[in-house]
């Protein structure tokens, strides 16, 4: 039998505040264990929390980005569990009124994955086991009291091609709004997936699974296919999936139980008689509608327009902000949209590769990159001078100006000159004149080597190709 | 009459004439202490150095002209459950024991930037469980007036340090009859402000949508001068409300003419002790006499409000008492093996049975499929309730009622019984569900006891209910008797000597 996956996600974003969601406690990621804390944070008893309204305002930002309907009353909730990196003993977050509803999100392919709600809540302090046998565990609370946003979206995906594109286009979203960081090495972006398996074409749903510690995009796609797989395979042999919660082991490729659906916790929700309902004002939400900024999909259609980008450059470079905005920034200085997307794909990327860094690690000044290129397209220096030059540019943070002067790189595009360079070398190497015009054209390559080196490399590659075969063609009997 | 048994607002003016010094005023309280603290126990930490220390800087303000405000150099007592950095704060709980708080309550920082010297910790319920201040983890305060009784609760030992001289003044906290119940059973002056008026940041949450500090005193005046103190729009306390400061003395003075007060009819049936009914209808002959208009009312919303208050105080209280774990701070049991046992022991061995009960009662009334029929429901019914007293309120200015129904009643005489002593709370517990205003002023003895009046005003009518509450005093002196010392005792009092059941 043929089955199709429905999947969900649950998606938690750390908002970038300056502040925690309900005290003025600083939200640095890194900081020394337990020195972003206060009595409000670490719940000490009589601390009273009182909301953010930066964390209001990020929270709608996204709403509104991703479609959703804002409400005008809500409210926020306490979520009762013991766990010892939980300082109250409850998670202040948002139960049944939610701030944003009913959005959805495109896919590439044209279909829409709804988002059922977003909500705003803290996060919990982060536990530090020690090694097996010692027997203890350190918390940090620096994170606690982060503020977060939770997107949850329907069971309206398909693949998991398609959640991991959800996940990449809803991480654009999250970053062009600069509401969030979006890093999964650091936890601030985190997804669980919910995962079940149905008969093709039928319309009831099977037991789901929820999948947690997902630690990168690749980790997504591999839990949910190991989960298809798995879940396949019981039905297969007409076994029963048990609901329950699932943990993808990184080291192992799989997932594992982690707790069934009777240990489930009854989180005992009410509202926090601590806080006030949220009640949002229409003209507010539409300043905050007014102020967004311009998001992945019109800034790609705008880069087809209006740079002439083909889709596969405009998709690539606004897939990323920084890379988008580092692309807009050289071509201020230097306009020439398809050299500077070549580039930005190409060379950018390579060295940002090799050296294990993502787009936002970025640090070439884009007047840097503007530069060179206007040297490229005046003759001063050849396109492989300029990527030696660019490497060098990428790792030290100088200017093209100065690493040409201190290497004394320039180009030979004198034709006189370069002519008469031609002209000697073919007379030293008659042999491998005589292959070529015995159709041997592999010669012309050790021929324009020879001509490089008695240059030192700096002719100008375009002219001495043209000059070679004006020289070589005279010799044709 | 001793220093220690004078009114905030006498002391006050004697500063001002420069007859008498605060370090004549805490030595008198020291004495005091020294002479009846063991045999009362209202206080659970003395904080006298301190104090002392704090008296004499005060000295130099008075002596100079310079006074911080009313309260420079004025003794008083803060409840246990009342932050203040580098003091013990228990809530008179063994989970608490230990718990050195870094941080001070906003009420207790204005207290301190005022000059008044805080002279400890004042017993209490355990987190202000109770009605009788048994059940303090660590001991019982007994009532001045006859230490063979209970001084009410939760705010016990406030009241008995107020009533018996041990401190000028006292603030205490009030979630369903905190303050007034334990003022009445006292014989003093208790205020509880109305929900959002005084900064709760600091205060050890029980039911953090009913609880209120307010202050306990001699007179109604100098609760004006002590709430006019500690009131005001806190930025940490998402729940207070802004406004501009009020001196809530202003209205004391006016005349009672034209003023309208509701009786209601619900407060006086079932279960209220003849002679308390006989004291508070002669108060209230006493308020017609001064000018007021008195008009029976309804408010028949009354019987549901003991079971609402419980459902909803107690909800909130068990997921405000989860932090206790004894992780960071506090009292932890022996024994590391499992952090579900770790959890249960030491939640077993920190918490009294009372603090349990509620816990129990409020988890639940929280658990999926309780929620709708017990929270839920609680709050669409305190809806009812307030809308009640909102009506009410369009025809009267104030309420009057009794404090609580019985006279103090004896040590251990309802500790088995919970639902009797709930009962003590049920003229007192509408007012927090509502989060109305309302005081409790002394009007008389019976069998040698206290008996409390309770005036209940609207929402931020502080002024209105000091006004009635200081022009009775003005006409009676029963906020004038005193257990303790010398001058009164309660052998001069209406009633005779206590009974001897």
């Amino acid at each position: 039998m043929k089955f199709e996956a429905v999947i969900g996600l649950e998606v938690h974003a750390e908002l970038a505040t300056a502040t925690k969601i309900f005290c003025g406690c600083a939200t640095k990621y890194g900081a020394e264990p337990n020195t972003q804390t206060c009595p409000v944070c670490l719940g000490l008893p009589g601390a009273l929390p009182v909301l953010n309204e930066k964390v209001v305002e990020y929270c709608l930002r996204a709403g509104l980005a991703l479609n959703c309907r804002i409400a005008d009353f809500s409210k926020l909730d306490r979520k009762n569990y013991f766990y010892p990196d939980l300082p109250k003993a409850y998670q202040i977050s948002q139960y049944d009124l939610p701030l944003c509803r009913d959005g959805f999100l495109t896919l590439a392919s044209g279909r829409r994955i709804r988002i059922t709600r977003i909500h705003i809540e803290e996060d919990a302090g982060k536990l530090i086991h020690s090694p097996e046998g010692e027997g203890y565990s350190l918390v940090d609370y620096n994170r606690a009291g982060v503020p977060l946003i939770e997107i949850v979206t329907a069971p309206d995906l398909a693949t998991p091609e398609e959640a991991v594109e959800f996940l990449e286009k809803l991480r654009g979203i999250l970053i062009y709004l600069g509401i969030s960081d979006c890093k999964m090495e650091e936890g601030s972006l985190r997804c669980d997936a919910n995962i079940s398996l149905k008969p093709a074409g039928a319309k009831h749903l099977g037991t789901k699974t929820e999948l947690k510690n997902i630690n990168s995009f690749k980790a997504l796609g591999r839990a949910l296919a190991y989960e298809i797989e798995r879940q396949s395979e019981l039905l297969a042999e007409g076994k029963t999936v048990k609901q329950e919660t699932r943990k993808w082991e990184e080291a192992k490729q799989r997932t594992l139980p982690l707790r069934s659906k009777e240990e489930t916790q009854d989180y005992r929700y009410f509202p926090d008689p601590d806080l006030v309902p949220i009640e949002l004002d229409p003209a507010y939400v539409a300043a905050i509608a007014a102020s967004l900024p311009e998001l992945p999909e019109a800034r790609k259609r705008r880069f087809i327009e209006g740079y002439k980008l083909p889709e596969y450059d405009a998709d690539l470079i606004t897939g990323s902000k920084h890379l988008a905005d580092f692309f807009e920034a050289v071509l201020k200085f230097y306009f020439s949209p398809k050299a500077a997307s070549n580039w930005i794909m190409g060379e950018v990327l390579r060295l940002l590769g090799e050296e294990g860094l993502t787009p936002e690690a970025l640090a070439v000044n884009p007047a840097h990159l503007a530069d060179l290129l206007r040297r490229i397209d005046a003759g001063e220096i050849s396109v492989s001078q300029g990527k030696t030059v660019f490497e060098k540019v990428f790792r030290t943070g100088a200017s093209p100006e100065e690493i040409i002067r201190a290497e004394g790189i320039r180009q030979i595009s004198d034709e006189a000159r370069l002519r008469a360079v031609v002209a000697q070398v073919l007379q030293t190497y008659p042999q491998s004149v005589h292959d070529y015009l015995n159709g041997k054209i592999k010669a012309a390559q050790f021929l324009t080597g020879q001509i490089m080196r008695e240059t030192k490399g700096q002719a100008n590659p375009q002219l001495i190709k043209e000059l070679l075969a004006e020289e070589l063609a005279k010799l044709r009997p | 009459m001793e220093l220690c048994d004078l009114t905030l607002h006498e002391i006050k003016d004697l500063f001002a004439q420069k007859e008498v010094l605060p370090s004549m005023v805490m030595a008198s309280v020291v004495k005091r202490i020294g002479e009846v603290e063991e045999k009362l126990g209202a206080y659970l930490a003395l904080d006298l150095e301190a104090a002392l220390a704090a008296a004499r800087a005060a000295d130099d303000r008075i002596k100079a002209g310079r006074a911080l405000g009313v309260l420079d150099g004025i003794p008083v007592a803060i409840k246990d459950n009342l932050c203040q950095a580098g003091r013990e704060t228990t809530c008179a709980s063994r989970i608490l024991q230990g718990f050195v708080p870094p941080y001070t309550a906003t009420v207790v920082q204005k207290l301190l930037d005022q000059g008044a010297l805080i002279l400890g910790r004042t017993n209490m319920d355990e987190f202000a469980m109770g009605s009788s201040t048994e059940n303090s983890a660590f001991k019982p305060a007994k009532n001045p007036w006859d230490p063979e009784r209970v001084p009410g609760g939760s705010s016990g030992g406030s009241a008995a340090a107020v009533a018996a001289g041990e401190a000028i003044a006292a603030l205490g906290s009030d979630t369903g009859g905190s303050i007034r119940q334990p003022a009445a059973f006292c014989g003093v002056t208790g205020l509880k402000p109305t929900y959002g008026l005084v900064s709760r940041y600091g205060l050890v949450a029980f039911a953090s949508s009913f609880d209120q500090i307010g202050p306990l005193a001699k007179d109604a005046e100098d609760c004006a001068l002590m709430l006019s103190a500690v009131a005001g729009f806190d930025p940490l306390d998402s729940t207070s409300v802004r406004g501009t400061p009020v001196d809530y003395t202003q209205e004391l003075d006016r005349e009672l003419t034209g003023r309208t007060i509701g009786l209601p009819r619900e407060y006086f049936g079932e279960g209220l002790d003849p002679e308390v009914r006989r004291l508070v209808m002669a108060a209230v002959a006493q308020l017609e006499d001064l000018g007021a208009r008195v008009v029976e009312i309804s408010l028949k919303m009354t019987e549901y409000a003991l079971p609402v208050y419980y459902l909803i105080s107690s909800a909130e209280a068990s997921s405000n008492l989860g932090r206790y774990d004894g992780i960071r701070y506090g009292r932890a049991a022996a024994g590391r093996e499992d952090l579900a046992a770790y959890y249960t022991r030491t939640r077993a061995e920190g918490f009294g049975p009372e603090v349990k009960r509620r816990i129990m009662l409020g988890t639940y009334a929280l658990s999926a499929g309780y929620y709708e029929a017990y929270y839920q429901k609680a709050q669409q019914v305190r809806t009812l309730i307030c809308r009640e007293f909102a009506e009410a309120f369009r025809v009267v200015d104030a309420i009057v009622t009794p404090t609580s129904p019985t006279l103090p009643f004896r040590l251990g005489e309802r500790l088995t019984d919970p639902l009797a002593m709930y009962m003590s709370d049920v003229c007192t517990v509408p007012v927090n569900i509502a989060g109305l205003s309302a005081l409790s002023i002394p009007c008389g003895f019976a069998r040698g006891l206290p008996v409390g009046l309770q005036i209940i005003g609207r929402p931020f009518a502080e002024t209105t209910i000091l006004n009635i509450a200081h022009q009775y005093q003005k006409v009676t002196g029963h906020h004038r008797a005193r257990p303790c010392g010398t001058g009164h005792d309660r052998a001069e009092q209406e009633g005779g000597s206590p009974d001897e059941v």
